[in-house]
């Protein structure tokens, strides 16, 4: 049984093609993996029923020689992807029950695959936090060590996702990231995460939170299985007006690439306040390991990186209060009764939103409100160019970009809820990309002194997710990191 | 920037939430912290600088005018907290 889990979802693919093991088994190792890891807290709604159908069809479709690339493989996802019929909640009060009556097109790629659905997993709720711990199901915790006896975070916003797929209770999951919700628990948690390119994925039938920031993109053990399964999800549609009109690709044959000669960009503005010096020395670490490999390093400048929070922390908030306007107690979600209109939509808003929720809607709507329109979102737009135009100039001299994923490897749970700056402060390295629109992986790079793991982060110009995974298949190479955390279902090395 | 608690009730009132008296008083310190952080963005020098809304500045695609879906009210209703026959039940609205 341990040793389904131990498959990588490449190995597990090419296992069921040669019929050496079959959906359902690996369904069945992955439900044992579900109800060992419970206490993690991962599902908010698991789907056993759903994938037990889906595993005999994928079953049936090896039979006759038309399975898909997905076909069998065990997969969760974060629920903020509307999925039919089943209960979609973004973690939230204020949509608790709501049965979506559609798929959002990316699930729905993965399942026309062949993909199995686990379940819906944990995350921070409307994907708003950096802990997992804004959810309404309470936070997904991480798999690795404790510290002083306490559990650490997942990360966030996509916790549950990250955390399935290191304890091995998923063996790939979706993710979104809107400032870093798919790299940073990816770093935590010790696996891999890619953001992909603005434009990339489809965003229709993603519960929304900021329109102009917002990707879906997976998460999974190693880099090869990553570009597996977004070759998958990637794609045209035309219900979402800004996705990208490109055709299908296969990113698999771009991670066996050799990088000798490729340019890497250290950005000198990334050594910032109150980094690790675990985390500077694994960002050297890295940048030797690529030499090694042939890839020439060049040192450049991001110049306005310090402004990319707070231009974010207008930006997001902003497109989030106009997006939640929607949950007004009428169409869908959670109605508190009230005599008027108006204070009908007030108390139900007031109950059905939590707290961080609540305070960005009122942050965007302040940025957004007359008088103030200019000197905070304008002004944000304006530095948003800076930001992308620094990119454009490093992108001509170099190609591909190394920084830290994060500048603190995960911390205990309630340890920065209080402060809602320190914990703006985890997506330092990840929001820029967002901000620009660019692909970026994180992926699992080495340990710090307490044992937990620490990732490196690559960014490409737009549309190079190929070059990303090239470049993150020699880091993964040198780095040999272990996956074994301390509360993982079995043994998945 | 601070935000006394005058400036919380009228942005809780335009953003359509309820928020108590005790809880007005956290919020504005909450929000004068983090508006304050934000803040630094007035040392960049932005003269000039056309503001970026989106990445994606290609213009958007056309499509020819016909309906692609309907009829289906059923969907549309199913998550309503309250309906009747074919509509939302709200709130009198009209005296």
């Amino acid at each position: 049984m341990s040793d389904l889990l131990k498959m990588t979802a490449t190995e597990a693919r090419n296992s069921l093609l040669k019929k050496e093991i079959s959906s359902v088994e690996l369904l069945n190792a992955y439900q044992n993996a579900m109800e060992k890891t419970e206490a993690l807290n991962n599902y908010v709604t698991p789907t056993l029923d759903a994938a037990k159908q889906m595993a005999v069809n994928a079953d049936k479709a090896y039979a006759q020689g038309n399975a898909g690339p997905l076909a069998g493989l065990p997969i969760g996802v974060k629920d903020l992807f509307c999925t039919k019929d089943i209960e979609t909640t973004a973690c939230s009060a204020i949509l608790k029950g709501f049965l979506p009556s559609y798929e959002s097109t990316v699930t729905s790629n993965i399942w026309h695959s062949g993909g199995v659905m686990l379940g819906k997993l944990n995350c921070d709720e409307f994907a708003m936090g950096s802990s997992n711990e804004t959810s309404i199901f309470g936070p997904a915790v991480n798999p690795w060590s404790k510290i002083d006896g306490i559990d650490l975070s997942s990360g966030g916003s996509s916790g549950g996702s990250a955390s399935s797929v290191a304890a091995g209770s998923a063996l790939m999951s979706l993710g979104t990231d809107t400032g870093g919700s798919i790299r940073q628990p990816a770093a935590f948690c010790g696996v891999v995460g890619l953001k992909p390119t603005y434009g990339r994925c489809s965003r229709w039938g993603i519960v929304a939170f900021a329109s102009s920031l917002d990707q879906a993109g997976p998460f999974t053990r190693t880099v090869e299985d990553s570009a597996l399964i977004f070759s998958v999800m990637a794609g045209h549609d035309p219900k979402d007006s800004t996705s990208a009109s490109l055709g299908y690709t296969n990113f698999s044959e771009a991670v066996k690439s050799n990088i000798e000669g490729l340019r890497i960009g250290i950005p000198a503005e990334y050594n910032v306040d109150g980094m690790d010096i675990e985390i500077s020395d694994l960002w050297k670490k890295g940048r030797a390991w690529l030499e090694q490999a042939g890839a020439k390093i060049v040192d450049i400048n991001l110049p306005h990186t310090k402004y990319a929070l707070p231009c974010y922390y207008i930006i997001a908030p902003a497109e989030a209060s106009s997006n939640l306007a929607r949950y007004d107690g009428i169409r869908y979600g959670k109605r508190i009764e009230a005599e008027t209109l108006d204070a009908m939509y007030e108390a139900t808003r007031a109950d059905g939103f939590g707290e961080e929720v609540q305070r960005r809607i009122l942050i965007g709507t302040y940025a957004l409100s007359a008088g103030y329109y200019d000197a905070y979102y304008l002004k944000a737009q304006q530095v948003r160019r800076l930001i992308k135009e620094d990119f454009e100039k490093a992108f001509n001299d170099v190609d591909v970009i190394l920084t830290p994923t994060t500048p603190t490897p995960a911390f205990p749970l309630g340890a920065e809820v209080s402060d809602p700056i320190t914990m703006y402060l985890n997506d330092v390295f990840t929001v820029p990309a967002n901000l620009a629109g660019l692909p970026g992986i994180s992926v699992p790079a080495g340990l710090s002194n307490q044992g937990l793991p620490l990732g490196l982060q690559l960014l490409a110009p737009p549309f190079e997710e190929g070059r990303l995974f090239s470049v993150a298949n020699a880091i993964e190479k040198q780095a040999e990191f272990l996956l074994a955390p301390a509360r993982a279902a079995g043994d998945l090395q | 920037m601070s935000v006394d608690k005058n400036v919380v009730k009228k942005i809780s009132r335009l953003a359509r939430i309820h928020v108590s008296e005790e809880r007005s008083e956290m919020l504005s310190s909450d929000l004068g912290n983090i508006l304050n952080w934000i803040e630094q963005l007035e040392e960049v020098n932005t003269d000039g600088v056309e503001p970026l809304s989106g990445v994606n500045e290609h213009p958007l695609a056309w499509r020819d005018d016909t309906v692609t879906d309907g009829d289906i009210t059923d969907k549309v209703l199913k998550n309503a907290p309250e309906k009747a026959g074919e509509f939302f039940v709200v709130p009198k609205v009209i005296e």
